[in-house]
């Protein structure tokens, strides 16, 4: 999480989360990114329904695209696309 | 007892004939809560069969679920209290020992939950009877605790643990202990205070303001603002919310007194966190808990009569823990005793007994401290082991020393 955490004082009671998750970036937990070829993407969506961090969003195209916010770099989509669309690639 | 109110108040009190049990059943009928869950079956005692019974005479409101675990009990008032409702249930012995992970989720969630603890000691071997290993186990998982001398108290404490517990400084939740067998089955005289008494003094449960990922909102689960309670808290978050359970049980220290300050208004009956008797010219004081303690004050009039400077002083709120009225009630008191009803193996000497060396260890002005671990499984604490107990003290005191710093009264050699 960025930015200055607050202090036990300040803290909510009830361990109650001050954020949403929606503002909890993941995307700089794993050492890898997803890489899609949209040239042999055939637009199935498997890679969006797989992903665990629901990371992988449809575009109005059709075609997929990783929020690279979110994504823990699992590598779950290239393993799952039929086609081998997506590989992984180590992150600099 | 403690009496300091006025005839009147006295008059408009009911004396009813209840032991212990039914004294927890009855208070909680008085103060109505939303949501009563419990497992009914062994170790269960007859608190939740005689509360099922005024549910069943539609005497409530409350919506009784029995379920089918202890674990599942405290889960059912965890999820209660988040939405809002006041929450009760009752177990004992082995029960609370299920309930284990569930105490310290509602602790860390900071539900105010009152729970009735009928102090059984834990198997094995298998004993359903009196001792205090089963509270005394859930010491560290963030709950306050009273412990009852007799039926009155628990009457009383039942009613007043609900303030303790919602004040909104402490936000926690609440066991009140009550001897297993001792006093949970045995007939006592209560006086009770008038439903709308009750009901006044308990009043509609109040929430804290929290900020949500959504904003501000009351401290409870609402469709229309979401909250989300105690989730994944790793090293970045955990540290502080324990800090936040150290301070409530800090300001509880404050709440509580100012409770039964209120409390002694509508009763007339007074409590404080320590109980002394006999304290200020003592030579010789046991300090100790529960029922047991009755019988010390019985032993200190008896010793008194035939010229021992005894005294005592029964310690009604464990937790928290309060330091610094136990050290000043203590003063000069030369030779402290103090009573276990649980052992910590291995450790250097019963919980009790460690706290209270740990109270003085800083003093410039410290008692002469001995443990005396007794009535495990129930064994009976009579006044002749107490007499002995005092005998004990008194030749630390004319030795100057403790010889043995932990013994184990009562039990075959």
């Amino acid at each position: 999480m960025s930015g200055q955490k607050p202090g036990w004082r300040e803290l909510p009671r009830g361990a109650v989360s001050y954020k949403s998750s929606t503002e909890y970036e993941t995307g700089d937990w794993g050492v890898e990114n997803p890489d899609i070829d949209r040239s042999k993407c055939t637009k199935c969506m498997l890679c969006h329904f797989y992903c665990p961090e629901g990371a992988i969003k449809v575009r109005e195209d059709g075609f997929t695209e990783v929020d690279l916010r979110y994504c823990k770099g699992c590598g779950i989509c290239a393993e799952e696309c039929p086609v081998s669309c997506i590989t992984m690639v180590r992150k600099k | 007892m403690y009496y300091d109110g006025e005839e009147e108040m006295m008059q408009k009190q009911i004396l009813m004939g209840m032991n212990g049990d039914e004294a927890v059943a009855y208070a909680t009928k008085q103060v109505n809560p939303d949501v009563v869950a419990a497992y009914p079956i062994t170790p269960q005692t007859i608190i939740v069969e005689r509360f099922s019974e005024y549910v069943a005479d539609g005497l409530v409101d409350t919506e009784f679920v029995a379920v089918e675990s202890e674990h599942s009990a405290l889960s059912n008032c965890i999820g209660a209290a988040a939405a809002g409702a006041r929450a009760f249930t009752a177990t004992a012995a082995n029960g609370l020992a299920l309930m284990w992970e569930m105490t310290y989720i509602a602790a860390s969630l900071r539900l105010p939950i009152v729970m009735a603890i009928v102090n059984r000691a834990l198997s094995g071997p298998i004993n359903i009877h009196n001792d205090h290993s089963d509270s005394m186990g859930a010491r560290d998982s963030g709950w306050i605790q009273i412990y009852c001398e007799n039926s009155q108290e628990v009457y009383d404490a039942c009613i007043a643990a609900w303030r303790m517990g919602e004040h909104p400084d402490v936000q926690l939740p609440v066991m009140v202990c009550l001897d297993g067998f001792t006093l949970s089955h045995t007939m006592e005289n209560v006086l009770t205070i008038p439903d709308e008494e009750v009901r006044e003094f308990i009043g509609e449960r109040k929430f804290i303001t929290v900020r949500g990922h959504m904003g501000e909102t009351e401290f409870r689960l609402n469709p229309e603002i979401p909250l989300t309670m105690g989730p994944l808290d790793l090293q970045d978050f955990y540290f502080e919310h324990k800090l936040q359970q150290v301070e409530a049980m800090r300001l509880a220290l404050k709440a509580i007194p100012e409770v039964d300050a209120e409390y002694a208004k509508i009763s007339g009956r007074r409590y404080g966190m320590l109980h002394p008797y006999r304290m200020e010219d003592a030579e010789v004081a046991i300090i100790g808990m529960g029922s047991t303690m009755g019988t010390v004050m019985h032993m200190v009039d008896e010793l008194r009569a035939e010229g021992v400077k005894a005294g005592m002083i029964k310690m009604r709120v464990f937790r928290p823990f309060p330091t610094e009225e136990l050290i000043d009630i203590i003063g000069d008191v030369p030779v402290v005793g103090v009573l276990d009803k649980a052992a910590s193996f291995g450790a250097p000497g019963g919980p009790l007994y460690e706290e209270i060396k740990t109270t003085f260890y800083d003093e410039a002005k410290r008692p002469l401290v001995a443990d005396f671990i007794y009535g495990l499984g129930g064994r009976d604490a009579s006044p002749t082991l107490i007499k002995g107990v005092y005998k004990s003290l008194e030749e630390i005191s004319s030795k100057g020393e403790v010889a043995e710093k932990v013994s184990y009264v009562g039990v075959r050699g």
